[in-house]
């Protein structure tokens, strides 16, 4: 009967630093789960993080995350959400179970539970023998994930991850994915920022696109490749050069039709269907390039190609 | 749809079992212990620590002091030892706390800071931390700087009351430079320059009456050696530890000190709450 509040409720959010807007009249409603944030570099990522998890004060609009005001209940938040930021937080001087110890002080944990929380934390994350090895001394990888297990100690109902695994390499990343996904299926809700589209799409169950301060669209993976339209036809030539793209819905009467099409203007060459990546879609919604400043347009992204099958997106209601 | 719903009951009931928030004294005392492990841990700060006081006193001792007349009569090592012996303190001092303008930059440029104070406790007991610890270590180095000083001759026979209230002065200048350094690494863009800035303040003792009488100085110096605050606070030290009535200077150093710590305070207590890593 009482339902969970929903994970994020955020209205008309707005914050600028000085005369420059980096959120601009932002929306987004998540339930809890895993979602993920996708925005080329200054698209307001990280300061939405920041205002979530009750760094910085934003300056208009709505925010509640679990139900909680990040400036009212700055604190009661505070004790359910976990951030671990773009820049490791871990103590290089101190060793990993030191690390987990003391955050956990900090969180209030009683000895015991401190005690018993790190043991659990280091047996799960930890490489053999890390429990004594400083930090300083961890792998990238490893210390990302001390970092993890540092802001889990707390049990919290909301982790919070900015940009995760930026600057690790593919197998520590893939390390990295897993546990994530454990965490979900342990009911925590997820929210992470990347600029990695396959991260997203491997991870989120729902996945927004944050631009020049407003989230652009949302939905599923699926839904956000049926915004660039169904599927391509790619007709190449001998040396793999495309020739043309002819767009369809990317149901089978209209695929075959397309090929039809281009086996009669193109009798030689070879064709191979193009489904759309979720590189596409972001290319599509962020199309005037990832450090346009605010004087520039804002991309429409209800106008673009292919059958808008969804309209998840706040910029196809603005003025 | 229901007209009259109940009030919607708290999401999020707090679990008495596990508390959520830290006190002001744990955060202190959790933070305190980790700036010690890393003092402990960095054995070139131990080094400098140690190693500087030490070195200043045979040069300041064995090199100067034989050329040095501040007294009566010939130049004397002995009582150049004497006359020198709370400005080595405090200079000695200086350098240790400097690296406390290091630590809090550092701490203010990663992450750290960040994950702080996004948990329910009160993050700025991180600054109390690191200004626990370098009390910690520069009451270590001055202990080290006066058994140096009994080793090389130094005797007085002054009552332990007055020996005490130097001592007491010396912890005081400490804890002033150490909330000076912590606010100036707050404010330094990175660990670098706050070392930078601190710098100029590492040479105030040697313009003062530390090392040498005012008295023999140029006019223009002498103004600022008798107005800034090493200068009461090394006169009101040398005497208590020679055995002499220190007078006003105490009074005087102790308001140096107290006017310094609050604006370091005001300064820290405006920034902090601003700063996140970029």
């Amino acid at each position: 009967m009482t339902a969970p509040p929903p994970l994020l409720e955020i209205r008309g959010l707005r914050k600028s630093y000085g005369s420059h807007p980096v959120l601009d009249g932002l929306d987004l409603v998540l339930p809890p789960g895993v979602h993920a944030l996708l925005g080329p570099n200054g698209a307001g990522k990280t300061t939405l993080i920041k205002i979530l998890s009750t760094l910085l004060p934003h300056d208009g609009g709505s925010v509640r995350v679990l139900g909680l005001d990040p400036r009212r209940d700055r604190r009661r938040l505070q004790g359910l959400l976990s951030l671990t930021g773009q820049f490791a937080a871990v103590d290089g001087a101190l060793t990993c179970a030191e690390n987990l110890r003391m955050i956990g002080r900090l969180f209030g944990l009683s000895e015991a539970a401190v005690r018993s929380r790190t043991d659990e934390l280091l047996e799960r994350f930890g490489p053999a023998g890390a429990r004594s090895t400083r930090a300083s001394a961890l792998s990238g990888g490893m210390r990302r994930k001390l970092d993890i297990a540092a802001g889990l100690l707390s049990r919290p109902q909301l982790v919070v991850l900015d940009e995760p695994t930026t600057g690790l390499d593919t197998r520590s990343r893939q390390v990295l994915w897993e546990e994530i996904r454990a965490l979900a299926s342990e009911g925590t809700s997820v929210l992470l920022t990347t600029q990695y589209l396959e991260e997203a799409d491997a991870l989120a169950e729902q996945i927004h696109v944050l631009d020049r301060g407003r989230i652009v669209a949302g939905g599923t993976a699926a839904e956000l490749k049926a915004l660039v339209g169904g599927a391509v036809v790619r007709v190449h030539d001998q040396d793999g050069g495309v020739l043309e793209e002819l767009a369809t819905t990317g149901t089978t009467p209209d695929l075959a039709a397309r090929l039809a099409e281009a086996a009669d203007r193109f009798p030689a060459a070879t064709a191979s269907i193009h489904r759309p990546t979720l590189d596409d879609v972001f290319l599509h919604l962020t199309a005037t390039g990832p450090s346009a400043g605010p004087e520039d347009p804002a991309p429409d992204a209800a106008s673009g190609p292919g059958p808008a099958r969804t309209v998840p997106s706040a910029a196809s209601v603005r003025i | 749809m229901t007209a009259l719903a109940p009030a919607r009951p708290d999401p999020h009931p707090v679990d008495p079992a596990e508390p959520r928030a830290a006190s002001f004294l744990t955060g202190t005392l959790v933070l305190s212990r980790r700036s010690l492990l890393h003092s402990f841990r960095d054995p070139e700060s131990v080094l400098m620590a140690v190693l500087l006081p030490v070195m200043m006193m045979l040069i300041f001792v064995y090199v100067l002091g034989g050329a040095m007349s501040v007294g009566e009569g010939a130049p004397s090592h002995r009582e150049y030892l004497a006359y020198v012996l709370p400005a080595i303190a405090l200079t000695s001092a200086g350098f240790g706390a400097s690296f406390t303008a290091v630590v809090v930059s550092n701490d203010m440029t990663t992450g750290l800071i960040d994950r702080l104070r996004t948990m329910p406790f009160p993050a700025v007991t991180v600054l109390l931390g690191h200004t626990v610890a370098s009390m910690a270590r520069n009451l270590v180095a001055t202990v080290v700087v006066m058994l140096l000083a009994l080793a090389v001759g130094y005797r007085t026979d002054a009552p332990a009351l007055s020996l005490l209230g130097a001592f007491g002065l010396i912890a005081l200048w400490i804890l002033v430079i150490t909330v000076v350094f912590a606010t100036l690494g707050m404010l330094a863009g990175s660990a670098e320059s706050a070392s930078g800035y601190g710098f100029v303040l590492l040479f105030l003792p040697y313009l003062s009456s530390g090392y040498a009488p005012v008295e023999s100085m140029p006019a223009w110096l002498r103004v600022f050696a008798e107005h800034q605050p090493m200068t009461p606070l090394i006169d009101a030290a040398r005497a208590l530890m020679d055995g002499r009535s220190p007078g006003a200077d105490v009074l005087v150093s102790v308001l140096w000190c107290a006017g310094l710590i609050a604006i370091a305070l005001g300064v820290a207590a405006y920034v902090f709450p601003r700063r996140t890593s970029r």
